[in-house]
């Protein structure tokens, strides 16, 4: 069956196959045009679990979903992962939150610990609920001048908790395993059965520097399942929220990335200028990061014509300091030797892990839901998708900068002439018993929200994916057999959200 | 009791002096970062807070833990009595002091390498790895320095073979001076852990060499290896401003404000090298501090060519 991105489908529609042709079509789709996209399940009335795969084919932007079902008496499937590397962590995600075995599977270990949706015995047997995400078994390396190090959950910086568990040989690292979960708040759960004036503000809260991403995946997908349309000013302001939100982080980033070289000019101006963007949002929204721009029905707030003179005043300045501050960064040999050949993924592998957002543009996959999947503003307005081939630390640095530019000429496109209309309507209720999916680029990459609904039309099962879901394994990829000095510099490359991923 | 007395005075300049020039090194960086920056004195706050402040001590650590920072202020203490301060001279020199001054930097270091495998933390055991490598590397350098000055000096003593009581000059021996200034510069930036080799000021346990030797140390331990680390680059900063301005004019006030400013304009250029260059990457530390090296063992060679 195929879709389009914020496209909703009745359930009863959705191919329901069995286990082994589920299985079979998903390899079979992977291995030609398709990557996974999502996999998840949720619970049936009768106690069983149905598990819906959502296939992308980029180049055609259309989704391609199917269905399959794990009796309640029969909990376990056969494992994908071992065949098609993306679905690791979407099994051990099942595996987790609805207590099924995925059969095979390679590492299967909690991604985040908590008690499984449906009130039944863990698959693992030491499992108790409050227990330390961290207390299962590592992957270790023997041999005599072989050590392993442990970093986190609590850290030096002021940056969220995540284990990382390395087995290093002096000082290059052989293998890196990354344990998280300490952020587990239930989002998806508490999503569930809600009025939509909370479950908003709850998606602007899924991860705290992607408000406006998440909070416009969550709208799209309530618009869709209520058969809303919003108006063309709605969605353009959504799209200047969105742009201003991956500035304001990847400009940020650039510092840290800067910082973390031990450069220390450039992360000071970029700090500042993060803070302008920021405060760009805050001259919209009343605040920094954005909450409250987005509502199911469209925006709370306007940008007037004085406003819009306004920022594109300030928009014209910025873009000059950011390129004067990129040079500096861009143009020093030492900061160069320190980003180059650091932390290299290749196309192959990025693909094969599916990699999503800036970090698999770093690798030359064009991947970007802007251009692949445009809905909104973007069926009308094209940012030309930014590229780099060495799949670096500078190759992921240097996506940022482009990004950053041609964000800023999108705004200075777009703000003279915003589109004309309502910016609030009311929303319908939502149909019952539907599947919506949302697809949105985040300034880490895709962010998708699925939402499927109940007999009386609320929410019965929502699933939120963050671009961190992917992307996390392409760190520990990244970092193989790279010094454990330069580990903090990768994993500023990706700049990955903990509390995303750990929902 | 002269003597007493003028090591007491010795102390109490080097003791007020050091923690100031690390602060303008961080008032430099701040000015490169377009930020105000925190006072030079701030060091001085931040000892006085520290000392002010109760010790954590970890359960799997031994006395060795305890001791160590106090065998490395005793060690840079005792150091800095060779050290001439502008007008005031050394008041500890004998023949083959600069042995006496390498083994002493070796001894301290030894205990802090100790001090930070002792906690049994990987970190700190990395940190120390990396201690122990680079600084052996770094002593080679400084040895050459030291035998190539000795040359020019015919002393083994360091208050003779640095400063203006020797025939020593620019105009006489300039290229093999030159050498040794950049090779000790080099040696200098190593020893206190400044950038290129190690961030004083980065929050990244994995990166960091010295900093995460001493991160278990707290309260007054933590003002002891600070108030160290100070001193240490009093001392290197001492040995190379005299050879770079080898003058006295003869008044007392003048010379000692040329020394004075010569250690402010050493510090200011520890701040501006900090600024203006990104970290080396952990494996290239090491042929950095060979190029010190061999910077040193040309000035050797220049040196013995003049006879």
């Amino acid at each position: 069956m195929e879709l389009f991105n914020n496209a909703n489908i009745a359930l009863t529609d959705i191919p329901l196959v069995t286990a082994k042709e589920f299985r079979a079509e998903i390899i079979r789709r992977s291995r030609g045009e398709a990557r996974l996209v999502n996999l998840f399940g949720a619970l049936e009335p009768d106690g069983g679990v149905r598990l819906f795969a959502i296939l992308g084919f980029d180049e055609e932007a259309v989704l391609q979903i199917l269905s399959t079902k794990i009796p309640e008496n029969y909990p376990q499937f056969e494992s994908l992962a071992r065949e098609l590397f993306q679905a690791q962590a979407f099994e051990r995600e099942i595996a987790e939150q609805w207590a099924i075995t995925p059969q095979g599977h390679p590492w299967l270990k909690p991604l985040r610990r908590h008690p499984n949706y449906r009130g039944v015995t863990d698959i693992w047997q030491n499992a108790s609920p409050g227990s330390s995400p961290a207390q299962y078994p590592f992957y270790s390396v023997d041999g005599e001048e072989v050590h392993e190090v442990g970093v986190g959950p609590v850290h030096a910086g002021i940056i969220e908790p995540g284990h990382f568990r390395f087995q290093c040989h002096g000082e290059e690292i052989l293998h890196l395993e990354i344990q998280l979960g300490y952020q587990h708040r239930g989002m998806e759960r508490l999503m569930c059965g809600q009025d939509l004036k909370r479950t908003a503000l709850l998606s602007e809260s899924i991860a705290g520097d992607t408000s406006i991403g998440h909070s416009i995946a969550f709208c799209e997908v309530a618009e869709s399942l209520s058969g809303c349309v919003i108006s063309a000013r709605a969605q353009a302001i959504r799209a200047v929220g969105l742009e201003l939100e991956r500035l304001a982080n990847h400009v940020g980033d650039l510092g840290a990335l800067g910082l973390d070289a031990g450069f220390l000019p450039t992360s000071a101006y970029f700090g500042r200028m993060r803070g302008d963007y920021l405060n760009l949002l805050l001259t919209i929204t009343g605040n920094r990061f954005g909450k409250g721009l987005c509502r199911p029905g469209g925006v709370l707030f306007d940008i007037d014509v004085a406003m819009a003179e306004d920022l594109l005043r300030k928009l014209k300045q910025y873009k000059k300091e950011f390129d004067q501050v990129s040079d500096l960064l861009f143009s020093r040999p030492s900061v160069l030797a320190r980003f180059e050949g650091t932390g290299t993924i290749s196309m192959k592998t990025a693909k094969k892990i599916g990699l999503v957002g800036p970090a698999s543009r770093a690798s030359q996959l064009e991947r970007d839901v802007r251009i692949n999947y445009p809905s909104g503003i973007w069926q009308f307005h094209h940012i030309p998708i930014s590229l780099a081939a060495t799949g670096d630390v500078y190759a992921r640095a240097i996506v940022r900068r482009q990004e950053v530019t041609r964000s800023i000429e999108f705004l200075l496109k777009i703000l003279p002439s915003l589109p004309k209309g309502e910016l609030l309507t009311t929303l319908p209720a939502m149909k019952p018993e539907t599947l919506a999916i949302a697809m949105v680029e985040g300034w880490r990459g895709e962010i998708m929200h699925i939402g499927i609904t109940d007999h009386q039309g609320s929410f019965t099962r929502y699933k939120i994916k963050d671009p961190s879901f992917h992307n996390w394994f392409g760190l520990s990829l990244a970092v193989r057999n790279q010094d454990i000095s330069d580990f903090p510099l990768c994993n500023k490359s990706f700049n990955l959200s903990y509390c995303g991923h750990d929902l | 009791m002269i003597m007493i007395l003028s090591i007491l005075c010795h102390w109490l300049i080097v003791l007020l002096l050091a923690p100031f020039f690390i602060g303008v090194i961080a008032k430099v960086k701040a000015f490169f970062s377009g930020k105000v920056g925190p006072s030079v004195f701030q060091p001085f706050f931040d000892l006085i807070k520290l000392f002010n402040k109760g010790a954590v001590y970890s359960k799997t650590t031994t006395w060795i833990f305890r001791a160590a920072p106090m065998v490395l202020l005793a060690s840079v203490l005792i150091l800095s009595l060779e050290i001439p301060l502008g007008v005031f001279k050394a008041p500890v020199q004998f023949s083959g002091d600069i042995f006496f001054l390498a083994y002493l930097l070796a001894l301290a270091r030894f205990f802090m390498i100790a001090a930070a495998l002792d906690t049994g933390f990987s970190m700190e055991g990395m940190g120390a790895s990396r201690e122990a490598f680079f600084s052996c590397l770094s002593e080679l350098a400084l040895f050459m320095n030291f035998i190539t000055l000795a040359l020019l000096a015919h002393s083994l003593s360091l208050s003779h073979m640095i400063g203006a009581d020797i025939p020593m000059s620019w105009s006489h021996v300039g290229p093999a001076l030159l050498l040794i200034v950049a090779s000790f510069f080099i040696v200098l930036l190593t020893e206190n852990y400044r950038i290129p080799i190690d961030d004083p000021d980065t929050h990244l346990e994995l990166t960091m060499i010295h900093e995460v030797m001493v991160l278990d140390h707290s309260g007054v331990d933590l003002a002891y290896v600070s108030y160290a680390s100070a001193i240490k680059f009093l001392i290197f900063s001492g040995i190379l401003v005299p050879i770079i301005i080898p003058f006295r004019t003869g008044d007392l006030v003048m010379d000692m404000l040329i020394f004075l400013g010569g250690m402010l304009g050493l510090a200011v250029c520890v701040g501006i090298v900090e600024s203006s260059m990104a970290r080396l990457r952990l494996n290239r530390v090491r042929n950095f501090l060979l190029i010190a090296f061999a910077l040193a063992f040309f000035g050797f060679i220049v040196t013995m060519w003049r006879g």
